[in-house]
């Protein structure tokens, strides 16, 4: 294992150990996807079509995102570990890495309660759809995670983030739903897959400047 | 020497803006011909698409101010890059305002979503919005120069996948009903186009390099203030 890929390691294995200790996040998270679900089921006329019911379950996965993505960095600014970790000696896209990893992580816990939920509640779960979930989790803690830093850096964070990170996911919903509801899902798919290539590289390569002055 | 340089600059690019914008509107409204389709509301073209490709021309000029700031890390590009984006917000804005009025004439709605253009300007004006709001809740200094360099960055990354977004989901939530564009522009056309697109460019220009300079008067005036107290 190179030096980059063990200190990837082992920050992804200090968040995770982290929340198996204090459980901060992750049971939150559960039960607001869960909510928000039983809230989108109220919200729906009795007559809207499954296909209306696909693009809730994205509107519930990016807000829970964003629940995620908002308490990504508070352990971070806590005592000001952040600093040190831009101090030690290692690549400070490691630190990006193993945030995102760790929150597509908890993201992916989450969606393993919301998509039987929506099963349950609303409509039958297609491959195609999983699938996009697992692509657009790869983007949403790829940039999210870079997005987080910035805002944990300002002063109005909670406030900052949303406004941040909501407009460039419309892209990535976009796929999403389309994968969900077309008959060939197969470019959305493939949309997807380009997003998160291109939006991760350039997480990676810009987070370093984010992070230090 | 040099400030009476960048002044005149900023007159003469005004004086341009100017020029070329009366002479525009001066060709769209009495040379070109109207349009077979939409008749003489299709003029509004004139002013529309100038504005918009001057708006990403702005943008696209803040992406790079923003690279030459992290490749050098020096701090005047960070005024420049900001500027450009503040240029490029307004000229969104009035995309998003004139795009609106030719749809309501056209369509006869204010807004339509199989528009993609427009709807593309609004993800942007949201994109760029937050920019302003990152930097007014951060300190100033190197930090925040670096995070808005990188959040201008992305922005241009956003267009074409923000556009390519629209597109797939047109096929999905709209099917493609509107070609506005029709037939090919005509010569007049065209040079109308033109006159009116280097109109809005040198209006950019203009407004940007009023603006700098006016923003850096401001920073010598509070260094100097600093340095008297």
């Amino acid at each position: 294992m190179t030096a980059y890929a063990s200190d990837v390691a082992a920050l992804t294995r200090k968040d995770l150990l982290l929340e198996l200790r204090s459980r901060d996040t992750l049971p939150s998270l559960l039960l607001f996807v869960v909510s928000a679900l039983v809230v989108f089921h109220f919200a729906l006329p009795a007559s809207s079509s499954r296909l209306a019911a696909g693009g809730l379950l994205w509107v519930a996965i990016v807000f829970t995102a964003l629940l995620a993505l908002g308490r990504a960095f508070v352990a971070e600014r806590a005592e000001r570990v952040l600093d040190g970790l831009v101090l030690a000696p290692c690549d400070r896209s490691a630190i990006w890495l193993a945030k995102g990893i760790s929150v597509a992580v908890f993201l992916a816990v989450a969606e393993a309660i919301a998509v039987p939920a929506f099963a349950l509640f609303f409509a039958p779960v297609t491959w195609a759809m999983i699938g996009a979930i697992a692509l657009a989790d790869v983007g949403i803690a790829a940039v999210g995670t870079l997005l987080a830093a910035m805002a944990a850096a300002s002063r109005a964070r909670e406030l900052l983030l949303p406004l941040l990170f909501l407009p460039p996911v419309i892209p990535l919903v976009v796929g999403g739903v389309g994968a969900t509801v077309a008959e060939d899902p197969g470019r959305y798919l493939a949309f997807l897959a380009l997003y998160d290539l291109l939006f991760a590289i350039l997480s990676w390569a810009s987070f370093e400047y984010v992070v230090t002055e | 020497m040099s400030t009476w340089l960048r002044n005149s600059r900023g007159a003469s690019l005004s004086l341009a803006a100017f020029g070329l914008l009366v002479a525009g509107v001066a060709l769209a409204v009495f040379w070109v011909p109207n349009d077979a389709d939409q008749g003489f509301s299709q003029r509004i073209f004139y002013l529309h698409v100038p504005v918009a490709l001057t708006s990403y021309a702005c943008f696209g000029w803040a992406a790079w101010k923003a690279l030459r700031l992290l490749q050098t890390r020096d701090q005047r590009y960070d005024l420049e890059s900001y500027t450009a984006v503040h240029m490029g917000v307004i000229f969104g804005a009035l995309t998003l305002a004139t795009g609106s009025i030719w749809a309501k004439i056209s369509w006869g709605r204010w807004w339509v979503w199989s528009e993609r253009q427009l709807v593309l300007f609004l993800i942007l004006f949201l994109f760029y919005s937050a920019y302003f709001m990152l930097r007014y809740s951060t300190e100033p200094g190197p930090r925040r120069a670096n995070m808005s360099a990188v959040y201008a960055l992305f922005g241009v990354a956003l267009i074409p996948v923000s556009f390519l977004a629209i597109r797939l989901a047109e096929s999905f939530i709209h099917p493609v009903v509107f070609n506005r564009h029709g037939p090919q522009m005509a010569g007049s056309m065209f040079l109308t186009f033109c006159v009116c697109l280097a109109g809005t460019l040198a209006l950019a220009a203009a407004l940007y390099q009023n603006e700098l300079t006016g923003k850096r008067l401001d920073a010598r005036l509070r260094a100097l203030r600093e340095a008297l107290a």
